[in-house]
């Protein structure tokens, strides 16, 4: 699981508050780095899409608290510096294996060889 | 004299006419019936009708009557058509035959019929040579394992005119003489009474033969039934598979004083026509045993390879350029079996008479209620997708163009989600894209990490995706799963979600109506096509993006999808039968006739039910 991809990832457990169950914890028991092409336009249009506290949480959780600025600086669609690190967090980072955990509910997901599974049970559903 | 001449002239002109409208009619029948279309130029090439194996033309017939004419580069004879083609080397060459022969009556050598040809050119020999063929699992014909020495002794132990007093049963069939040993076959229950031996057992004669066949291994218990069968050519014996309850797994069958053309037929439609050579032995285990029938088509000749007369085991449609016709001899099989004494307990219940009854749910219910259509989903799609993982896997790997398309036009940097991603075939097509996939079958989900794609498991009806955050999302063969409209309505609706104001979705389900302008879709024309089996037919599903239907906003997005919730609650009410709550089962490669259905899922070794919805 990719940090771009925990920021899409909300808890779906039934009953939750409006807006509720984001961001999912990262509980991280594996960790990977996978190099993958730089491409500047890319990042930089991801940019609007995200959800920058819920990314910079994630990347702390990781051991990474210092890699992104609190929020994005004007411009940044020319500062390649701030790209690269944006991009290394968001697509190079891979968590392997560990859970992820609702805040809310406090239910937790395994994520087993880079796949969560986010599946609730029958009871739960 | 001068009136007689004038007759005549007219009478020359009546059959010329009569020539040229048949002519146009054979043009007319093959264009309808087979696609081909024929020329008003002359070429190389010419399609014959009347002449093909399918109406007892042999190829060493027709290839005398063609070489008058010229040098012939092919002679194509496709399997019970009653036409072929023929390519000349030259244009030149073809008008001379299609001026000879056109009209022309001839008489078939074998059946001393004659027939008239019809002959059109066409733009070029392009017959599809169907795939080679291979054998049923389980199957396997060993060649010569008796000598023709044994073959005789084996044939006169076989006292056909003994009368009804004889300790072993015998019986003339309507198509041909049997006669059994060791246990009678009764056709009234085909099974055997497994309490009432024959005196006598086995002949002596048929042990030296059974001992090799142990020893060898093709067999790993000695047989105690024989049944002798005696076809004259024109008799068979209708497709069957022997009673799972009557016999152990192994049975095996010599084939006596002729070669033979034996037809298999899996459930699903796959045929495999097999030529069994005189003394040689047929064994059936596994799958071709319990799954498969077989049979012997009532014919005096069979197609058959014509390079190999008589002389390998193969399947028969591999090269429609080296068909001919064989006639047919008497035939005799010595089929051994043993009598099972304990109930079947093969991995093919739907065919095993044992396990009748033993079924769950062999025909499930509408359901009533959501509890019930999620345990169904569970049952019949759930549990087969983990099941078949692997192998569904490994047959989906193209891509449907139209899917292509649409992922490659959308900009770079976009967020797709792929809601029910299986394997992940669409998540690594656009480099440019963000795609994230989800699926309900772990097991391909795991298949979407091992290529390194994002994905995760969850069930559509609630992905775990904040809302509002994809650009695009593509849902391909996945909502016709679930077994309620409320459900699959409940799917785009969780679908729209998902999208920010002016995403744009794809959706791709199976259509009910499998007819479009009067028109087959390929699903239901691809009868035969069992190599296809596992092709995925994408001219049967409806496409429709969820941004052609209304304002970008996903407040009206859902106003949009309540409405076809009505809409589609009105229709499945419609569809839902009155009296009857059971859930219809679909027949392979048929029309849909119900929006909700059962569609079993068939994989080589077993049966599988996986739940369809339209």
């Amino acid at each position: 699981m990719k940090l771009l991809t925990h920021n899409l990832l909300s808890s779906h457990v039934p009953g939750l508050r409006p807006g509720g169950g984001f961001p999912l914890r990262i509980e991280a028991a594996e960790v990977r780095v996978r190099p993958v092409p730089f491409n500047a336009a890319f990042v930089s249009r991801l940019v609007p899409r995200l959800r920058w506290d819920a990314l910079r949480e994630a990347a702390e959780s990781l051991g990474r608290p210092s890699e992104l600025p609190p929020e994005p600086s004007p411009g940044y669609e020319t500062d390649e510096e701030f790209l690269r690190r944006l991009h290394h967090v968001l697509l190079e980072v891979e968590v392997l294996e560990g859970s992820l955990q609702c805040p809310d509910s406090g239910r937790r997901f395994p994520i087993s060889r880079g796949v969560p599974n986010l599946l609730l049970s029958e009871d739960e559903a | 004299m001068e009136a007689k001449t004038s007759e005549d002239h007219l009478k020359v002109q009546k059959m010329k006419k009569k020539v040229l409208r048949k002519q146009v009619r054979a043009q007319h029948t093959l264009m309808r019936h087979e696609g081909i279309k024929c020329v008003s130029h002359a070429t190389q090439n010419l399609v014959i009708a009347n002449a093909g194996l399918g109406n007892g033309m042999s190829r060493q017939q027709l290839l005398r009557i063609l070489e008058e004419y010229g040098a012939m580069e092919t002679l194509l004879m496709p399997p019970n058509k009653p036409y072929s083609f023929v390519k000349y080397r030259t244009t030149e060459e073809a008008k001379k035959a299609f001026n000879a022969l056109n009209g022309k009556e001839v008489t078939l050598e074998d059946c001393d019929q004659n027939i008239v040809l019809y002959i059109n050119f066409v733009e070029k020999v392009s017959l599809q040579n169907a795939v080679p063929t291979s054998l049923p699992p389980g199957l396997m014909v060993i060649e010569k394992i008796i000598s023709p020495e044994e073959e005789r002794r084996m044939l006169e132990s076989i006292d056909w005119k003994a009368n009804e007093d004889t300790q072993n049963a015998q019986k003339t069939l309507k198509h041909r003489r049997v006669k059994h040993f060791g246990y009678e076959f009764r056709y009234d229950n085909n099974n055997v009474d497994k309490d009432k031996p024959l005196p006598g057992g086995l002949p002596e004669i048929c042990n030296p033969f059974l001992e090799k066949c142990l020893k060898q291994g093709y067999i790993k218990y000695k047989p105690d039934q024989l049944t002798v069968n005696q076809y004259e050519p024109g008799q068979g014996i209708p497709p069957h598979t022997d009673t799972h309850s009557a016999f152990e797994d192994e049975i095996i069958s010599l084939s006596l004083g002729a070669e033979i053309v034996m037809d298999f037929k899996h459930p699903d439609g796959h045929t495999v026509a097999i030529m069994l050579p005189r003394c040689s032995l047929l064994v059936m285990t596994g799958e071709s045993r319990y799954l498969w029938t077989h049979g012997i088509t009532p014919r005096k000749y069979d197609v058959v390879q014509a390079s190999e007369l008589g002389q390998k085991v193969r399947t028969i449609t591999a090269d429609v350029g080296d068909l001919t016709l064989n006639r047919r001899e008497t035939r005799t099989s010595f089929t051994f079996r043993k009598v099972r004494r304990s109930p079947c307990n093969c991995i093919y219940p739907s065919v095993c008479d044992s396990q009748k009854g033993q079924q769950r749910l062999v025909q499930p219910s509408f359901p009533q209620n959501e509890m019930e259509a999620s345990k169904l989903e569970q049952e019949y799609v759930h549990k087969v997708y983990e099941e078949i993982a692997t192998h569904f896997s490994s047959t989906r790997h193209s891509p449907w163009p139209r899917i292509v398309e649409f992922l490659r036009s959308l900009p770079t940097g976009s967020i797709v989600a792929d809601i029910g991603c299986g394997n992940g075939k669409y998540l690594g097509m656009n480099e440019d894209l963000y795609m994230v996939g989800c699926d309900r079958s772990k097991n391909l989900v795991d298949i979407c990490g091992e290529k390194h794609f994002q994905a995760f498991v969850c069930d559509a009806l609630s992905v775990p995706i904040r809302s509002g955050s994809c650009d695009a999302c593509i849902s391909i063969a996945v909502i016709h799963h679930f077994s309620t409209a409320e459900r699959r309505l409940a799917t785009i609706r969780e679908l729209a979600r998902l999208l920010r104001p002016g995403g744009t979705a794809l959706i791709y389900v199976w259509a009910m109506e499998q007819e479009y302008k009067n028109q087959k879709s390929k699903y239901l024309k691809e009868k035969n096509g069992s190599k296809n089996k596992d092709k995925e037919m994408n001219t049967g599903t409806a496409q429709r993006s969820l941004n052609d239907q209304g304002p970008d906003n996903s407040s009206q997005d859902s106003a949009w999808s309540d409405q076809l919730l009505n809409d589609l609650k009105d229709e499945s009410c419609g569809a839902k039968p009155v009296a009857d709550f059971r859930l219809p089962v679909h027949t392979n490669r048929t029309s849909f006739h119900s929006q909700d259905l059962l569609v079993p899922w068939h994989l080589k070794g077993g049966t599988k039910k996986k739940k369809g919805k339209y």
